[in-house]
């Protein structure tokens, strides 16, 4: 019992960890129509400059903010630079651009600070664990991760359904082309709403430092992943980010957790363990496709 | 005449001269270098390129010409190198290869060929018994016995109770295999995790459920790192001792780990303290070239360039009789920097394997210390399966 719970534990800090990646992507496709496979290279441009800016100053709120600042203002020099003429051309022209840039990222963070892992450890006020129930302790950082993540949601969900620049969002996700023809700075809105998918990309990035290895190509992974997310959730659609990213978390930490023990019951181990490794990695592909049977557009797409 | 058409008519009668230079001089002797420079395993591949290339700058491999690429732990793109070298180049000595997934990858092709691999790393299962080759030959170890030397060691320690993981690849399974093959307790329970894991929250918590009496884990390079750090986070960390082998931390992640290193039992070929005068003068040589403390893979590397070095001298400098190549390159007449080193029947080292243990040096900085020898001369399980 107490072991499903720790697996739940890890499974929302999962899936918040996706959200922050997912919230990103989705608004840039649903409002600009751009596939940005860069979304990996600013996550990890983020857990760079925070990891980096932790180990000269030492702290890691400063760390924080160089992660949060570095992958903002790089992400909206990109945009100006590179995405914004591609914005009018299809998808394939989108993704082999993007493809570039990440290519282009990669080397260049080898080339400033290495091939080795970068490691900056959780602060001291934030490392260690807590019982949360007695007998079960969890490691402090990943609550306060975890805390992190569902304050970002709640903050998302004021933005976008309460305030004015939420609407232009919602309004320029439905209905690009009115929304320039009422007179809306659609240039400015489009830098906008890419850095601030920059900024939680450059958030979950500096958050994970602390808890994985900081180094070249970490984007590309959870990039895939977060894919995955956007497409279970529906593409362009915030909260569509948030149900799809908690269910592929869940649905990871737990396939992970229990089915090659679950597996061990009826097959002998060492099939049941291979068996078991091999579905697992398989489990959000088969959620993913079993979704889009039953909800081609996902669960909450933008466009209705 | 004008400075400029002097010039270009300099150029002109230089480019004109140089073909009969270069027909005075022998060719160089080009080795394929493809190795994994990206990613979590980046560093494990920059280590073995760079004491491969102090191994050159020294003089070692006179005539000899290193081609790097890297092969981002990708099997496909590591084989597309590997093909187009051995087809333009015509290459025929291939080295550097790290993960075993990409050495099942390429060998094939480059066996196929007639050309030789030397691994500096990589010593998968099904390229040390049956599937092995007059062609292929591995300094390294054999990948069960690293982690044999794992399972010898937790018996030495007195564990009862082993939680064992891994990555699920062929490395992953040699690593697992090779641990029980000596280990005489009891599997707590068995892990296969994904090669492109970095989160091991939800294992974490299988471990504490199942309450071991150690944990031995196999996760090289970045992923090790992120293991250790998360089982310490986990407060696993001074509760379950971990015995591992020497992938799982090196000099480089001790760095990164820290004090959350302290209490893990490794097992190696080799150490940076060691007391040889070729692993002191490699240690001292390789601190002052790149300015860190080398691997395991870094002395493995060199300890490749040093074999090949010794076959190529006996051939006098060519690879392209391959049994001539073959008859200098068993001979291992060279000193190794992890001291006695001779090839085994299928190819494959027999070496001693060592106890080691970070510690904390008079400089307040951690070290791996050598605690002692764990298993002496060990081959492995299946050189009496290869025919050669």
């Amino acid at each position: 019992m107490t072991l499903l719970l720790e697996q739940l534990l890890n499974g929302l800090q999962f899936g918040v960890m996706l959200f922050l990646m997912a919230a990103g992507l989705t608004l840039v496709f649903g409002i600009m129509g751009l596939i940005n496979l860069a979304h990996g290279s600013l996550y990890m441009i983020g857990a760079y400059a925070a990891a980096w800016a932790t180990l000269q100053t030492g702290s890691f709120l400063l760390g924080l903010l160089a992660g949060l600042s570095a992958a903002a203002v790089l992400g909206m020099a990109l945009e100006a630079a590179i995405l914004r003429r591609l914005y009018a051309r299809d998808h394939l022209d989108q993704v082999l651009a993007t493809f570039g840039v990440i290519l282009f990222c990669n080397e260049a963070v080898a080339m400033i600070f290495g091939r080795q892992p970068l490691m900056a450890g959780p602060p001291p006020w934030l490392s260690g664990a807590v019982e949360i129930v007695p007998g079960v302790p969890y490691p402090v950082y990943r609550l306060a991760i975890i805390a992190t993540g569902l304050l970002v949601a709640a903050g998302l969900y004021v933005l976008i359904s309460r305030t004015r620049i939420g609407m232009l969002v919602r309004a320029g996700a439905t209905h690009r082309e009115l929304v320039g023809a009422l007179g809306v700075r659609i240039g400015l809105l489009y830098t906008a709403v890419f850095g601030l998918g920059a900024l939680l990309a450059g958030l979950a990035g500096a958050l994970t430092g602390p808890l994985l290895a900081v180094q070249v190509g970490m984007g590309e992974r959870i990039l895939i992943t977060t894919f995955v997310v956007i497409v279970i959730g529906g593409l362009g659609s915030i909260r569509g980010a948030l149900a799809g990213a908690m269910l592929v978390g869940m649905v990871d930490t737990l396939t992970r957790g229990f089915l090659p023990a679950t597996l061990r019951a009826v097959l002998p181990a060492s099939e049941a363990d291979a068996l078991g490794a091999g579905l697992s990695s398989m489990a959000v592909f088969i959620l993913m496709a079993i979704v889009l049977l039953w909800r081609p557009r996902g669960l909450f797409p933008a466009h209705a | 005449m004008s400075t400029i058409t002097r010039r270009a008519a300099l150029a002109a009668a230089a480019t004109l001269a140089a073909p009969s230079i270069l027909r005075a001089q022998a060719a160089p002797l080009k080795i394929g270098l493809v190795t994994t420079l990206s990613g979590p395993g980046g560093y494990l591949g920059a280590d073995i390129r760079d004491a491969m290339q102090l191994a050159v700058e020294q003089g070692a491999l006179p005539g000899v010409q290193l081609l790097v690429e890297d092969d981002g732990l990708k099997p496909a793109q590591a084989k597309q190198i590997v093909d187009r070298w051995l087809k333009t180049e015509k290459l025929k000595l291939f080295t550097g290869v790290v993960f075993s997934n990409v050495m099942e990858a390429i060998a094939p092709d480059v066996l196929e060929e007639g050309a030789i691999y030397v691994s500096p790393n990589a010593g998968p299962s099904s390229l040390a018994g049956k599937g092995c080759h007059r062609n292929y030959y591995v300094v390294s170890w054999q990948n069960d016995t690293l982690h044999e030397s794992a399972g010898e060691n937790a018996n030495r320690l007195g564990h009862k109770k082993v939680f064992v993981l891994a990555p699920n690849y062929p490395a992953g399974r040699d690593a697992i295999t090779g641990f029980k093959r000596f280990f005489k307790g009891e599997i707590a329970g068995e892990i296969y995790t994904r090669l492109d894991q970095t989160d091991y929250a939800a294992e974490m918590a299988q471990i504490r459920a199942a309450n071991p009496d150690a944990v031995f884990q196999f996760h090289p390079g970045g992923l090790g790192i992120a293991f250790i750090r998360q089982y310490q986070q986990a407060g696993l960390g001074g509760k379950i001792p971990m015995v591992v082998s020497s992938p799982s931390l090196d000099s480089t992640t001790l760095n990164a780990v820290g004090d959350a290193a302290l209490g893990i039992e490794v097992s190696a070929q080799w150490n940076s303290d060691f007391d040889n005068p070729v692993s002191k003068k490699f240690v001292a040589d390789f601190q002052a070239k790149y300015n860190r403390m080398p691997t395991y893979y870094a002395s493995q590397g060199f300890d490749t360039a040093l074999a090949i070095a010794a076959a190529l001298k006996g051939t006098g400098g060519k690879a392209d009789d391959t049994e001539a190549f073959r008859r200098e390159m068993l001979k291992a007449n060279f000193q190794a920097t992890r001291g006695k080193f001779k090839f085994g029947p299928n190819q494959h080292p027999v070496q001693d394997w060592y106890a080691i243990r970070p510690e904390r040096g008079a400089d307040g900085k951690l070290f791996l210390k050598t605690q002692g020898r764990v298993l002496a001369d060990r081959g492995d399980a299946y050189s009496d399966q290869c025919k050669i």
